[in-house]
């Protein structure tokens, strides 16, 4: 599936021009607008980037996890909504090929989603359950060959500009509240009312109200695996990868700016070091323990998701349940410590919003990473599975 | 022994279904138990038949029905664990 590793560094290669040349200027505005970075997915489209994990039998680019995390870094350096979209967008892509991919429907709609270079989002957070995404309180309605499947979600990112939606929901109206199954609802199936706003401290053009969704389809459209399996072997993991690679982005960019400015103090006086220096020292500290949390943590599930078959899935393995999680607790605190430690050191260039220094976007951008699945949620659930973790 | 996974199961499974009438190949995930109950169901077993689960049995698919988790305990207990 993985393409050799010339064509992956081509394709990392093309998201970066494309996040230098097109995300990055127009930033600013899509932050203080709250506005979808429409030209940035446009132009995601036009190099092909949203069929990236998508096999090259199917017309994908058949990348792996260690290129989407480098994609998704190099949006968030840009612009934190546009790698947050990018996130989520491959997130969903990876739920199909990794878990539809057997099923004619889906490797159909894996074409077409090449093809027509489809945006997919996702409704997993529902009023009622908030970011505890393996309970549902609505349920799929199954009628013979077709399905009809309502949800009040709290939350869907790019809700009004996504082509289609995967949807969580009970299996049936009798099932339990964590029996779960995945659906992917398509825009011609599907309305949307808007039931809240989207004016927030920071990732504002991820465009991310409520919404009531009311959706109808054929059964195929419902992944034939249980929710629980597709959570633990790849949204979970890709969840707090690429979100992590997001963030990783946002740091490496408040890191660059600040590098820039003390740069900029040294130049005027040669021969002393400033006073700054030493708190950029401390930074890149932290963005290399962060780099190296990342980039370890999307080795080591490329290198797992290769391995798997279906006996022995490591994915599944509590151990590395633990280590992903801990990778989303410590991601999201190291990218708000990085961008405030860089606001510190640049001091009110940084907190004016029009300069070259500015960092409000980034720290507002950052505040919210501790939030998206609280992290007293995710330590909550290590906490419970470290009662039963053996290896030590 | 599938008397006693059954009484654990009552005590801390939170099935949505009552436990007698679960057959032994039930699903149990499908039958309610959480992710976050099942941990609680894998201590309380430990705790009943005195061992303790390896890493390498700690997955949805070794506490997902009555059969698969006396599997499991009788593997363990009979030293071939
Ligand atoms: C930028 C952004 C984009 C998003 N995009 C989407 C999207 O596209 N689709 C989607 O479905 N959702 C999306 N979400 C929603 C997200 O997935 C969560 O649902 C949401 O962040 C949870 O919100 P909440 O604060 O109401 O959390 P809740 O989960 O209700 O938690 C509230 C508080 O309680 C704490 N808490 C909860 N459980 C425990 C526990 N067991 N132990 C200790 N403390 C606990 C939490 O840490 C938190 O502080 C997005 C969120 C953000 C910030």
């Amino acid at each position: 599936m993985e393409q050799g590793a010339n064509a992956a560094s081509d394709v990392i290669a093309r998201a970066r021009k494309v996040a230098r040349e097109v995300a990055a200027p127009a930033a600013a505005e899509v932050d203080r607008e709250a506005r979808f970075p429409k030209e940035a997915i446009e132009a995601q489209r036009k190099e092909r980037l949203l069929g990236a994990f998508v096999p090259t039998e199917l017309g994908g680019l058949g990348c792996g996890m260690t290129t989407l995390a480098a994609i998704c870094e190099a949006f968030g350096s840009a612009c934190g909504a546009t790698g947050l979209i990018t996130a989520m967008h491959h997130i969903q892509v990876a739920c199909i090929v990794r878990h539809g991919g057997d099923s004619p429907y889906f490797r159909k709609y894996l074409q077409e989603l090449c093809d027509k270079q489809l945006l997919i989002a996702s409704a997993t957070s529902e009023v009622g359950t908030g970011g505890d995404i393996r309970s549902s309180v609505t349920a799929v309605e199954r009628d013979g060959a077709s399905f009809v499947l309502n949800k009040d979600a709290t939350t869907i990112s790019y809700g009004e500009y996504a082509d289609d939606i995967l949807v969580t929901s009970r299996r049936a109206p009798d099932a339990p509240p964590s029996d779960q199954v995945l659906t992917l609802v398509r825009k011609a199936d599907y309305t949307l009312t808007k039931t809240t706003t989207w004016d927030t401290l920071g990732m504002r053009g991820t465009c991310s109200p409520g919404f009531r969704l009311e959706s109808k389809g054929s059964v195929d459209q419902i992944l034939p695996l249980p929710f629980g399996d597709i959570a633990s072997r790849t949204m979970v993991p890709f969840s707090h990868i690429l979100w992590a690679a997001c963030w990783l982005g946002i740091a490496t960019d408040a890191v660059s700016r600040a590098r820039h400015f003390v740069r900029t103090e040294a130049r005027k006086k040669p021969g002393t070091v400033p006073p700054t220096a030493i708190r950029l020292a401390e930074v890149i500290n932290l963005l290399q323990l962060m780099r190296n949390n990342v980039h370890d943590a999307a080795s080591e599930c490329e290198s797992l998701m290769k391995k798997a078959d279906g006996a022995t899935d490591e994915l599944l393995s509590i151990g590395f349940a633990i280590k992903i999680n801990n990778l989303k607790i410590a991601s999201s605190q190291l990218v708000q410590q990085i961008v405030q430690g860089c606001l510190g050191i640049v001091g009110i260039q940084g907190y004016k919003n029009d300069t070259r220094y500015s960092m409000g976007r980034h720290l507002r951008d950052a505040l919210s990473a501790s939030l998206m699945i609280g992290n007293d949620r995710i330590y909550a659930r290590n906490a419970s599975l470290l009662l039963v973790h053996k290896d030590d | 022994m599938k008397d006693k996974i059954r009484e654990i199961l009552r005590q801390h499974g939170r099935l949505s279904k009552d436990v007698d009438t679960l057959p032994d190949d039930g699903d149990l995930y499908e039958a309610g138990m959480t992710s976050h109950a099942s941990v609680n169901v894998m201590l309380a077993l430990e705790g009943q038949f005195d061992i303790e689960f390896p890493d390498r049995m700690l997955k949805r698919s070794v506490f997902q029905s009555i059969a698969s988790i006396s599997a499991a305990i009788e593997e363990l207990t009979s030293g071939g664990g």
